[in-house]
């Protein structure tokens, strides 16, 4: 586990994580003064923004005192020079999940962010065209919800049970 | 005479209206310049790279333009140049591009859903899939993620196995781009020697696999059968070939002047640039940054064979296809080392968790027989965590976000595709080349768009 950077906002709970040196766990209040003090250290790169709908997730292990909700962004950044990798986990919320953009900070997360918004609904304040990019515009729902249910395609055999 | 035109010419423009409602992108096309913020226009130009150094200067935006001087064209999504079906919306200034918006999602077929009901056995029959061309490395960043979770200590040879099949991948992904370049830029004879060279590989590939393609070979604790019976002089005779007709192909196109015409200064890209929107792979590296996960962050053996990370100077296209082009012969030198010091043992862990037991047992034992089937029908069980891992790809960085929920199923799959990353970058590197430029810009960039889709 390395330290957070000087310039990060107090009371940022930390934790140790797989293949990677420190994950934080920031409210979402913290969460883009949290990035900039990660980028401002040397991580140069985003490399990944993804969603994660805990929707019936019987309980992950998270530090004391973050407050779990259904929906977490995850980022992964890379130092480049420094050959670390961070986690930034932060609880983006249950009901309209929403949390701040990174595009001022990493211009590479605008079509990542698209890519949560269209699959999860997750809302990003500060997105500058926050549109669906892999789905149709005119899809309704958010397909990798976990209340939204795998399709199926009638098969010739309509006993059969489908999968799943 | 003029009633017949004036209906043509009405039937005509219903027509044109029938079609752009029929394959619009709403939102999230390119819109016209007359509904877009200068805010907007700047970010759709590139100009919002605030990375060290570079600051939003608003001469390159262009706001004083008008749409009656430019023109919204489509290129895509069943263009042959753009390498599968990505659609890119291009605002041309005559033959100049001033815009570039690239609208993907076409090939998006739900992978990281279904990822989520497949067992981790399972999973990597599905995320082969993703980049078409490099199967084995989608497989293998898969499987890192679920080794990870489990903690699974990998036997050694399973470890110089996939990094032998990784690196003739990666020949063979780089082959096939040289081959579509070359196209692109009008070598169709390189197109034809690139897939020529790719089928020595794929032959192995069946060989070893059972399939040229999709080969779902790297499995969670291993691989998924040991080499062939004489499988060092196949990949001897690989070596020998793509060696020396990357000599010729080096020969055919480096000094060629029409293709240096087209390549060298089009479509620079700076490092500040490519690593504030993500980019990553040889993309980067043609920038100068000698980043390479394989060098920097090792994994499987890599910090114990010997081999140059190739890095460019200038960012542009031809440093692209230079240090593409050096790699092959890199990952040549490095499969030599794995044919010489292949150790000998199991392929796969002997992990009675992961593994199912030797076909042999089967036979024989009953409680083999229930644990083969246990372990093909529900799967194994992964503990409750979360993993990023990321192995170097050819087009780049991909990474593997697993969560578990102790279950025998990914409880959320998501696959960081280099591709989806890099295609980031074709507003900035199009910007203000010409229609033809646009073709060498997409080609360099090597997108594969099962990838970028998933």
């Amino acid at each position: 586990m390395i330290p957070l950077p000087p310039t990060a906002p107090p009371g940022v709970a930390c934790a140790d994580a797989l293949a990677c040196d420190v994950a934080c766990f920031p409210t979402s209040g913290a969460y883009l003064d949290l990035v900039r003090a990660w980028r401002d250290d040397g991580f140069e790169i985003c490399v990944d923004l993804c969603g994660v709908d805990y929707l019936g997730h019987p309980g992950r292990v998270l530090p004391e005192g973050v407050v779990a909700t259904r929906f977490e962004v995850v980022v992964n950044l890379l130092s480049v020079s420094s050959r670390r990798r961070v986690r930034v986990r932060v609880q983006a919320g249950d009901r309209e999940p929403r949390v701040h953009s990174l595009f001022d900070l990493y211009p590479g997360t605008e079509a990542m962010e698209r890519e949560a918004f269209d699959l999860f609904g997750i809302l990003f304040d500060g997105h500058p065209d926050l549109t669906r990019i892999l789905m149709p515009e005119d899809w309704e729902g958010h397909p990798l919800r976990k209340d939204y249910a795998v399709g199926r395609v009638p098969v010739q055999f309509k006993e059969a049970p489908g999968p799943r | 005479m003029s009633d017949v035109t004036h209906e043509t010419t009405v039937r005509v423009a219903e027509r044109v209206e029938r079609l752009t409602a029929e394959t619009s992108e709403g939102p999230q096309g390119l819109r016209e310049r007359r509904s877009t913020g200068p805010d907007e226009l700047g970010r759709e130009v590139g100009a919002v790279l605030r990375g060290t150094g570079i600051t939003l200067d608003p001469r390159d935006v262009d706001v004083e333009r008008h749409d009656d001087e430019t023109m919204i064209i489509n290129m895509g999504p069943a263009h042959p140049a753009t390498h599968g079906v990505l659609r890119l919306m291009l605002e041309l200034d005559g033959e100049y591009v001033l815009r570039t918006k690239p609208v993907i999602g076409y090939l998006h077929t739900g992978m990281e859903k279904t990822g989520e009901t497949l067992s981790y056995v399972q999973g990597a029959t599905n995320v082969t899939r993703m980049d078409y061309l490099s199967p084995i490395s989608n497989e293998l960043g898969y499987c890192t993620a679920v080794e990870t979770l489990l903690g699974v200590e990998l036997p050694e040879r399973a470890i110089w196995i996939r990094m032998m099949m990784a690196e003739l991948n990666r020949m063979a992904s780089h082959l096939v781009w040289m081959a579509t370049n070359g196209m692109d830029l009008g070598s169709t004879s390189m197109m034809i020697y690139g897939f020529r060279e790719r089928e020595l590989i794929l032959a192995f590939f069946e060989k070893t696999t059972g399939l040229r393609m999709n080969n779902n070979y790297v499995r969670p604790g291993g691989v998924a059968a040991d080499l062939p019976d004489g499988w060092e002089d196949d990949v001897t005779v690989i070596c020998d070939t793509i060696l020396e007709r990357t000599d010729e192909y080096d020969e055919l196109l480096t000094g060629q002047p029409i293709f240096r015409g087209r390549m060298e200064g089009v479509a620079p890209i700076s490092a500040e640039e490519a690593m504030a929107l993500g980019v990553t792979g040889p993309i980067l590296r043609s920038t100068g940054v000698a980043w390479d996960l394989r060098r920097t962050m090792p994994y499987l053996a890599y910090d114990q064979v010997d081999f140059d990370v190739i890095v460019g100077t200038y960012g542009d296209n031809f440093d692209r296809f230079a240090v593409r082009l050096n790699e092959i012969r890199e990952s040549v030198r490095i499969v030599r080392q794995c044919v010489e010091r292949m150790p000998g043992g199991d392929y796969r862990a002997q992990d009675a968790k992961v593994t199912p037991p030797p076909r042999a047992r089967i036979d024989e034992s009953m409680e083999a027989l229930i644990h083969h089937f246990k372990l093909f029908t529900e799967g194994f069980q992964v503990p409750v965590g979360e993993a990023y891992t990321a192995i170097e790809s050819p087009r780049g960085e991909l990474g593997c976000y697993l969560v578990s929920d102790g279950g025998p199923h990914p409880f959320r799959m998501h696959v960081r595709a280099p591709s989806f990353a890099n295609l980031q970058a074709v507003p900035l590197m199009m910007r203000g080349g010409m229609v033809s430029d646009a073709i060498t810009v997409i080609s360099s960039i090597d997108p594969i768009l099962g990838e970028v889709d998933r």
